[in-house]
Formats: C-alpha cells, structure tokens, sequence
C-alpha cells in the first residue's frame, strides 16, 4: 500500500480528532493551544542542549518539553538564534541534548548508538529542508528512491518501488514530465514538494521541516504550508515545522514561540487551523 | 551505486577527463611495461634461458668474486671441484663475449656464446656446432635479417665458421647471440678460459674441514669455495653490463607513474569529494550511514578506473603491437594484466584515501550548520 493509498483507504486518518494530551510543563499544551488525540509520536522532555562558545557554554535549548502526536502540525516561530533548528536536530537525532530526553516513535534516543540512531532517521524521520537540498544529479523521482536504496532493499526493490514514488510526487502536485527533471530544471515551489515528497517516501512516523518557505514568495509559501498540513493529515505524521513568517501559521494546529532557548506561547497567537 | 552512477551520467565531463587521465597513464604504463619487457629480453634472454638453476662466476686466486659476466673467469680447478661437488648433477662451463658477425657484405654485433650442446638454445633448423669443426649456430632472426642460411661461411671475430644450424632467438646485451663449441669460442674471444658455470643442483664445493669425498683436492674445494660465487640465474642477470641500470631506471618510472596514478585520482576525489559534501550531508541526515556512503563512492572510482584502465590498456596493447615492429616491446598476458590491475588497485587506494573525508561530513550542515 502507498503513502497516499493509506490515506485514501483509511479516511480516520486524515479525520482531526479535537481531544486533550498529557500535559507536559513547557509545551503547546501549557500554553493553551489546540491539541490532539493520541499518544505523543515526538516527545522532547526537559532537553537541555549547550554548545561551546569560547570559554564558556552557550545555551541552545534551555529544559525545552514538546509533545506531538501523529497527524498534528505544530509550528514553532522565532528569531535567528532562538534554537528552532537546535530543536529540529536534536528532534532529528542529529544532536544528543546535554540533559533531558528525546523519544521518537517510541524509541529513547539516548539509548541508541550512532547506528541506531541513523537507522531511526532512515525508517522514522522525514526532514523536509530549508532550501530543499535536493541531489543535483537525480531526477524528481530519483530524489525519492535514493531513500529505498538507502535502506539497503537492492536494485529490484528500488526499481519495483518507482511506482510508489510516482503517486506521491502526483500527490503533492507533481506528474508527467516533471517527475523526470533535475532540480536545476525545477522551479523553487516544485523543488520544496519534492523534498516533502522525499521526507514521506519512508513512511516517517516524524516529519521534521526547517524554514520551508524562506526561498518562496508568499504565496508559493502558503501554498507550500497548505501542503504540508494536509500531508500530515493524511500520512498520520507527527509534523514540528520551524518558520520565521508569522504570516502562515494559520495552518498549523499549535503554535510555539520559540525565544533564548525556550519554548512559550506566541505573544499574538496566529488563527489556527479550524477543523 | 545507486548515486554514484548517476553521478557519473550528471557529471559526465568531469568524470570522462578523469577517466582519460587514468587512459593515458595506463596507456603509457602498458607501454612501458611492455618496453622494459622486451629491452629485458634483448639483454638478457641468452643467459635467463639457460636450463640450469644458478650460474657460477669466478675470480682468479686470492681475488674476490663478483657477479659480473666481464669480470669472471673460471679456471680448471674451479670448474673441477664445482662438477665434483655433491649436490651439484651438472657445471657446465660457457663463455660470453662480445664480436661482431660478417656475412658476406654484412656485419653486426653480436654475442659469441661458447658452451656445450646442453646449454645451446632449441634448435630452429641444421645441428648443434661440433666441437673442432669451426661451426657456429645463429639465431634465427639474425640469420633471416642478414640472409644467412645453414651451411654458409661467416666470420665471428676473426674465425671464419660454418653455420651449422639456426637457433631459437636469443640475446646478451642486446646483441643476437651466436653459439659455438667452446674451443671454438676460446679461438674467437682470444681468452682461455670460460666465463662462467652453469650448474644443476644446489650443492657447493665441499669444505676441507668436514673431509671430502668429492674427489676433488681438499685444496681446490676450499679455493674454488672463496673464489666463485654462485647465484640463481635471475641474480645472474645483473651480471650483465648495464641490465640493472637499464631495468632498474624503468621500473623506478614505471613506479613513478603509478604514484602518480594515485595522487591525480586521489586528488580528483577529494576535490569531487568537498564539492559534495552538501549533498553528503544531506543523505546523512536523511539516514546514509558512512558505510553506504563510502562504499557509493568507491564504486564511483572503480567505474571510472576500470572504464580507463581497461580502454588504456587496449591503446597500450595496439600500441605496442605497432610499435613492436621497431622496437624492443614484449606483448603477454602480463604486459597489460599487471599495469592495468596495479593501476585499478593504486587509483582505488588514491581514492579510499580521499573518500575517508565523507566519514567527518556533519549532517548538521544540512540543516544549516555552519561547522
């Protein structure tokens, strides 16, 4: 079964579910926003993370909590130097937290090796990056069975997965021809779905998008956070997304203000996404 | 290979001059091996087919042997106590030097080889030279560039023989060798006594402190122990003026263009290697494990030493097949096996060498990490 069949098939799925979550001291959920149903797919607990800075430590994230779970969007704005991006690879495993804990599809990270913990990236985590960061060398569809062959599945069920590949590229808006051009041949909003569309092909339990719109005008952006909420939706994915444009959070189902290291409510909570 | 061969397709300009370096090196590797093989050849054949297990050299008494075919001499008692030695089933004495051949309006230089019917060369047509006969046997080449035929008078030095056969081609010092009985060689050289030994077996001549039961003079064993020395026909070949200079400047340029093989691939993945870093990162963070990223990347060198070795060791054989009609070049299965798998493994170690960067490549940077 596909990614997109799975919605197709499964219309709960894609059903938002209004309901209320573990609270935990620090998240969206504190700070009064809509939350979901459903134990959290994304857990960060108390995660403290420093890095050197001369002589002394600069903190990054300071006791950061956040709870998402599957089918829930939560955007998370603030300035440069907030530590959004520290959240994200620290969410991703790209980063082990000083204290505090990550736990990701129900596995603790901070029990995990590098292997490990490359291996859940691979199987569990779909990144969608800031300026889509495609492989100039391969195709649209290239782009996402450079994922199955990562996974060590062989040159058959690489090419037994083109398939696969091709309805969900269509899914998120790209057919025919274009599904063959390079990313130079691309256009930027093309270039972001194909990343997106790179994230989901593994099935990821957590999606993980940093800045995803800083290289669009506003309204490829938005079109760009439109998708992003439906494939949440649809593919049941526990979605973090970091942006700085205030404007297109509507979307998302929390908002967090991100600002020193620490998570809190936004000043001026944007319009959420009805349901 | 799933990147790396797409790479390749991608970047097929940069991929294609890197693979018609490698070309041209293996091209000119090939070629080399190739000439060293056949200047080897010319040098040296007369004395590596010699179907014995070592050569003997010698020295005249209270002087220090040397392997040099210039300088030995063996005299009776040497040759005596080196044929009565146990261990040793034949020492059979022949001599070398250098003359010149006329035959009738020509004259080449050759190399006069005076030895028993056992060492001489497989015969191509006639009979071996008869001791006291005046006879000589020319190899085959020779006799066909100078239109010599069995049964003609020829001079070799200054004794005018009769061929009595012709020989399969072999030379010493680059000069075709010329086979007669060893009588007839001391007439021809002017020396008395052979050059060397050519011995069966690995015995010695006995030391006269564990007794003899050699027949030999306890005091000819000991002399003929301090003042011959024998070594296997390989070590011999240094022996013959020049052959070590020679083969040793080739090989040490042939070893020069292996290095430097493997600094230009070497170099050339390390600069294709920090211009992907970014796209490293990224299927890092995406779940590439260093593994899988290096094996990708060495794939990528293979294909492309194996696409240039291969077609570079085609050009080197064609070349040498041309060349071969002018100069000394030796065309086998290891001519162009050798360079060619020496320049796959080299270029392939060049290159692990530069890959091992992609181990240190952070995938932070994909999320915008400046480290």
């Amino acid at each position: 079964m596909t990614a997109a069949d799975r919605a197709v098939n499964n219309p709960a799925a894609a059903t938002e579910t209004p309901a209320s979550t573990a609270p935990v001291p620090g998240t969206g959920t504190s700070a009064g926003t809509r939350t979901r149903t459903g134990t959290a797919v994304l857990a960060l607990e108390s995660v403290t993370l420093t890095y050197p800075d001369g002589d002394r430590r600069l903190t990054a994230l300071d006791a950061v909590s956040l709870r998402v779970a599957a089918g829930e969007l939560a955007a998370i704005v603030g300035p440069s130097g907030s530590g959004k991006s520290s959240l994200l690879a620290v969410a991703a495993t790209l980063l082990r937290p000083d204290e505090g804990r990550v736990i990701v599809a129900g596995e603790d990270t901070a029990r995990l090796g590098a292997r490990a913990r490359t291996a859940l990236r691979r199987e569990r985590v779909g990144i969608v990056f800031q300026q889509s960061n495609l492989l100039p060398s391969l195709t649209a569809l290239e782009q996402l069975l450079v994922v199955e062959d990562l996974r060590g599945r062989g040159a058959r069920r690489v090419r037994a997965a083109r398939g696969r590949a091709a309805e969900l590229l269509e899914s998120v808006g790209l057919d025919g021809p274009v599904q063959r051009r390079r990313p130079h041949q691309l256009s930027g909003g093309e270039r972001q779905r194909v990343n997106i569309a790179r994230a989901l092909f593994g099935g990821p339990s957590v999606l993980l998008v940093d800045e995803p719109t800083s290289a669009l005008d506003h309204e490829r952006g938005e079109r760009i956070v439109e998708l992003l909420a439906e494939v949440t939706r649809r593919h049941r994915t526990a979605t973090v997304l970091v942006t700085h444009d205030h404007g297109l959070l509507g979307r998302a189902d929390r908002v967090l203000s991100m600002a020193d290291g620490r998570l809190a409510p936004p000043p001026h909570r944007p319009e959420a996404r009805e349901r | 290979m799933f990147v790396a061969l797409r790479d390749i397709r991608f970047a097929r300009g940069r991929f294609a001059l890197m693979g018609a370096v490698v070309t041209l090196i293996t091209t000119l590797v090939v070629f080399l091996y190739g000439l060293t093989g056949g200047l080897a050849r010319e040098a040296s054949s007369a004395v590596s087919g010699l179907p014995v297990d070592r050569i003997v050299f010698g020295a005249p008494a209270g002087a220090s042997p040397e392997v040099s075919f210039s300088n030995s001499t063996i005299g009776p008692e040497q040759r005596r106590a080196w044929a009565q030695a146990p261990g040793v089933s034949s020492a059979e004495p022949f001599g070398v030097a250098m003359t010149r051949l006329t035959a009738g309006r020509t004259a080449v230089s050759v190399s006069a080889f005076g030895a028993s019917d056992a060492l001489l060369p497989a015969l191509v047509s006639g009979h071996a030279p008869q001791p006291r006969k005046g006879q000589a046997a020319v190899s085959e080449s020779t006799a066909r560039e100078n239109g010599i035929r069995v049964g003609d008078r020829v001079t070799l030095g200054t004794e005018r023989l009769t061929v009595s056969g012709l020989t399969a081609d072999r030379s010493f010092g680059h000069a075709p060798s010329v086979w007669t009985s060893l009588p007839t060689w001391e007439r021809v050289s002017h020396q008395q006594h052979p050059t060397a030994l050519a011995v069966k077996g690995d015995g010695t001549p006995r030391d006269t402190s564990t007794g003899s039961d050699s027949g030999a003079a306890p005091d000819a064993s000991a002399s003929a122990r301090t003042t011959t020395k024998a070594v296997s026909v390989d070590a011999a070949l240094a022996g013959i003026d020049g052959y070590a200079a020679e083969h040793g400047t080739l090989q040490l340029i042939q070893g020069f263009l292996f290095a430097v093989s493997a600094l230009v691939v070497g170099a050339f993945f390390t600069v294709w290697t920090v211009q992907r870093k970014p796209d490293i990162a990224v299927l890092k963070a995406v779940g590439a494990s260093s593994a899988y990223l290096v094996r990708d990347a060495l794939a990528q060198a293979l294909v492309v030493l194996v696409a240039g070795a291969a077609l570079g060791g085609a050009a080197g054989v064609a070349g040498g097949a041309l060349a071969a009609a002018s100069v000394p070049f030796e065309l086998g299965a290891a001519t162009v096996t050798v360079p060619v798998l020496a320049m796959v493994a080299l270029g392939l170690a060049g290159s692990a060498l530069a890959v091992r960067r992609i181990t240190s490549v952070d995938p932070l940077t994909a999320l915008g990490a400046t480290r």
